[in-house]
């Protein structure tokens, strides 16, 4: 079992074309992405993660949110090993991340998080191939798939040679969201990735990052705080309080929700909602 | 002054060529030492603080000790090894200075690693975890450049320390700009000390600009300014040691005889005087100058150096580890039957004259108060103002005066001994602490005060020749008795007076065809 699995090789960039191929006959065999199977994760006196039963099928876009502390970042590294569980599995197509090495795992999946994280001392365009990179590929494909990503993530193509720290918050974060999606990954992780970001910009890379994720088919797990984000965004919503699931729903079916940790989250959004709706009425 | 500057010049390659050697073996040590510290410290912050902590109380040492206390740690470790491996530890020269130079190096390496690691956002290393690096990719391809300008930082300082540093490895036999430093000090040749100064300095100077280049060059991806920096360093090494070899002497068979010599003027001579007279029966020698006073009689029993005067006064205490003094006939017997029985040192000679304490007045002065002896003194002393060397008052002989002649003064002060000397010149003190063949008696007129009591122990210079060579003693035996006081003065003057300055060789030449 242990060794590269032939479902988490990442693909090569050509391979585009025959992506959706893959991801079909993958999904037919293998319809679960990311399953969270009784896992738990403890430290010191505190539950972080508190048995969680938790299903992702492939090709689905799912919001993770919660209060603050309530777990989603755990949840979401425990998905590539960047933490590990202390009780439980957590499978990725099927196969317990235990037994894989932690770092071909990770090659495997794309990951983004609210800081962004370009290395200052790489160009644009090293940040972006890093995982190609990484995975030995030649340099003519990596210069290709540079060019590609910057289109995807809607940047000039110039912007390839520039350093990090000229760059805009929100060209930091498509810079980020292109370094996740370089080796084509099946699997998305995204941690707050929009975070910081002013709400024009915020909203205009999250359009872009749905009509990528329709268009290239991979799985994306999305934490956000924002309830709002999670609801407009996501096809599903999964709402953690204090390391538990307690809502699983989608969005339409999440606003009837009478848990008191979804009313509460619901509340300010909705209010806000409704007051704008009364300036408009 | 420009056959100073060019004896100080000739000097140099040699000198140069060693400092560079011992700095970078020093400052490679160190960066071994430190580096895989830095590492297991990066993610510990109370490991991190405990060796960062134990760095800074080395760091508080002043270097000189540091050097100082290498010796004696390495002599006992030299006889566990020699006991239980039957090989030595060379005590003296390039060993302790390697180690002290490297542990003073530590600090800034240290503090340059572990800030340097610890300035790296969290989010980044996140990122190159998240992406699937390995420990050993997100360590090189992003925790050593990131942190590169801070950890070269510290590099700089340490190199920069270490090269200062290094001209204090004179003071433990190894070779280095300190030798011009301290020499030139002692007999006041201002040209070698500039020389040595300037020399270390340009070092410094060179090697920091050039690892500031490469490392900017490297940061910035301008491989040219990279490269320069990188070429300075090279052509440095080559220009060094290519001086030093197109400037070197033939070299000769064997272990040449080594010559040892405290760091003054005295010691500068007789050191000169006793080469000259092994090289006139075509003994190699080499001088090994500006030994620390503890060091040297170590060094000789260790037989890190062959040869070398001390005096009795000295090796009374220092060597028979003796707390009160005895008669100076006594002690000579003493010394010429305990020295080879203790330590495998041999008396080879008296040579005249004592270099003993003694307290001086100018003549004018003491004729007019009419104060010839100590016991004079003591009569007026409670309104006259006393000028010490440094170390004086913390001396036995201090104690001694005071018990025997009741000395009480009407203010105590200490000085650098030049210093001194010129506060009883120049009307700010009325006596002084003097050395008894000092140079300066004559010259600048003093009256040098008798010891009734006898309260003053000897100071008889003795000639030593160590367990390596006994055969030295031959050669040597016929300076018994040879230099009187007078003479010792005059050659001292020679070499100390700032007009018509000689070399100390010169006044070995001129000493050597006054013997008695």
């Amino acid at each position: 079992m242990v060794g590269p699995t032939p479902a988490l090789a990442p693909r090569l960039p050509r391979c585009a074309d025959t992506a959706k191929t893959g991801a079909m006959t993958l999904a037919d065999t293998i319809p679960t992405m990311v399953a969270f199977d009784g896992v738990s994760v403890i430290r010191g006196a505190v539950t972080i993660i508190d048995n969680v039963d938790l299903a992702i099928p492939a090709g689905a876009f799912v919001a993770l949110t919660g209060a603050s502390g309530a777990g989603k970042t755990t949840l979401l590294r425990l998905a590539n090993r960047l933490v590990a569980a202390d009780a439980g599995r957590v499978l990725v197509e099927g196969v317990d991340v235990a037994t894989l090495d932690p770092v071909t795992l990770r090659r495997g999946i794309g990951y983004a998080s609210q800081g962004v994280g370009l290395f200052p001392h790489w160009t644009v365009a090293e940040n972006i191939v890093a995982v190609p990179w990484l995975l030995g590929q030649p340099r003519a494909l990596r210069d290709k798939r540079v060019a590609e990503l910057l289109d995807l993530v809607e940047l000039p193509r110039d912007f390839g040679g520039r350093a990090p720290r000229q760059l805009s918050g929100g060209q930091a974060s498509r810079v980020g969201l292109a370094r996740a999606l370089a080796a084509s990954p099946r699997l998305l992780l995204l941690d707050e990735p929009f975070g910081a970001l002013d709400p024009e910009t915020r909203a205009s890379l999250a359009d872009r990052l749905g009509v990528l994720h329709r268009a290239q088919g991979f799985t994306t797990l999305l934490v956000t705080h924002d309830l709002a984000d999670a609801l407009t965004r996501a096809e599903r919503v999964v709402v953690l309080d204090q390391g538990r699931v307690v809502a699983d729903a989608a969005p339409a079916a999440l606003i009837g929700n009478t848990h008191p940790a979804v009313m509460a989250l619901i509340a300010s959004p909705l209010d806000q909602a409704r007051r704008i709706a009364e300036l408009v009425g | 002054m420009t056959e100073q500057l060019s004896r100080a010049v000739a000097m140099l390659p040699d000198r140069l060529a060693a400092h560079l050697g011992v700095s970078a073996a020093a400052l490679g040590l160190a960066i071994a030492i430190a580096a895989p510290l830095v590492l297991v410290m990066a993610g510990r912050p109370r490991l991190r603080g405990w060796v960062l902590a134990i760095a800074a109380v080395i760091q508080t040492v002043p270097a000189l000790a540091l050097l100082a206390l290498f010796y004696p740690l390495l002599l006992a470790l030299g006889e566990v090894t020699q006991r239980l491996a039957g090989f030595g530890v060379p005590a003296l020269g390039l060993l302790p200075s390697l180690l002290a130079l490297s542990l003073y190096a530590l600090l800034p390496l240290l503090r340059g690693g572990a800030d340097g690691l610890a300035s790296i956002p969290p989010e980044t290393l996140d990122a190159a975890d998240g992406i699937g690096m390995t420990r050993r990719q997100r360590l090189m391809q992003v925790e050593l450049p990131m942190a590169a300008p801070i950890v070269m930082g510290g590099l700089r300082v340490a190199a920069v320390w270490t090269i200062g540093a290094a001209t204090l490895a004179t003071t433990v036999g190894q070779k280095s700009l300190g030798d011009l430093i301290f020499a030139g000090l002692q007999i006041e040749d201002w040209a070698l000390v500039i020389t040595g100064c300037l020399a270390a300095a340009a070092l410094a100077i060179i090697v920091d600009i050039a690892l500031w280049r490469s490392e900017t060059g490297l940061g910035e991806r301008r491989w040219g300014k990279a490269l320069s920096g990188i070429a300075m360093l090279v052509v440095l090494v080559v220009g060094v040691v290519g001086w030093y070899w197109s400037a070197r002497a033939p070299t000769s068979v064997g272990r040449p005889v080594i010559v040892g010599a405290k760091s003054f003027s005295e010691q500068y001579i007789l050191a000169e005087l006793i080469a000259d007279r092994l090289r006139a029966r075509g003994i190699p020698v080499t001088i090994r100058s500006g030994l620390g006073s503890a060091v040297a009689f170590r060094a000789l029993a260790a037989g890190d150096i062959d040869v070398y005067v001390d005096y009795s006064g000295t090796l009374w205490s220092n060597a028979l580890g003796r707390t009160t003094p005895a008669p100076r006939a006594e002690m000579l017997a003493t010394l010429r039957r305990d020295l080879p029985q203790r330590h495998g040192v041999t008396v080879v000679a008296a040579l005249g004259f004592e270099n003993a304490y003694a307290l001086a007045m100018r003549r004018r002065d003491a004729v007019r108060l009419g104060i010839e002896s100590l016991a004079d003194l003591a009569v007026s002393s409670a309104h006259l103002r006393l000028a010490t060397d440094t170390e004086f008052q913390s001396r036995s002989e201090w104690t001694a005066l005071q018990a025997s002649y009741g000395l009480k003064f009407q203010r105590l002060t200490a000085y650098t001994p030049t210093l001194m000397v010129r506060a009883l010149t120049g009307g700010d003190a009325d006596v002084i602490t003097a050395f008894s063949s000092d140079g300066r008696i004559a010259a600048d007129d003093l009256l040098l005060l008798t010891d009734p009591r006898a309260a003053l122990p000897a100071y008889d210079a003795l000639l030593l020749v160590g367990p390596r060579r006994p055969d030295l003693a031959r050669i040597l035996q016929d300076l018994e008795g040879r230099i009187p006081v007078e003479r010792m003065r005059e050659a001292n003057w020679q070499v100390d007076r700032s007009a018509d300055k000689q070399t100390p060789g010169q006044a070995a030449a001129w000493l050597a065809a006054r013997l008695n």
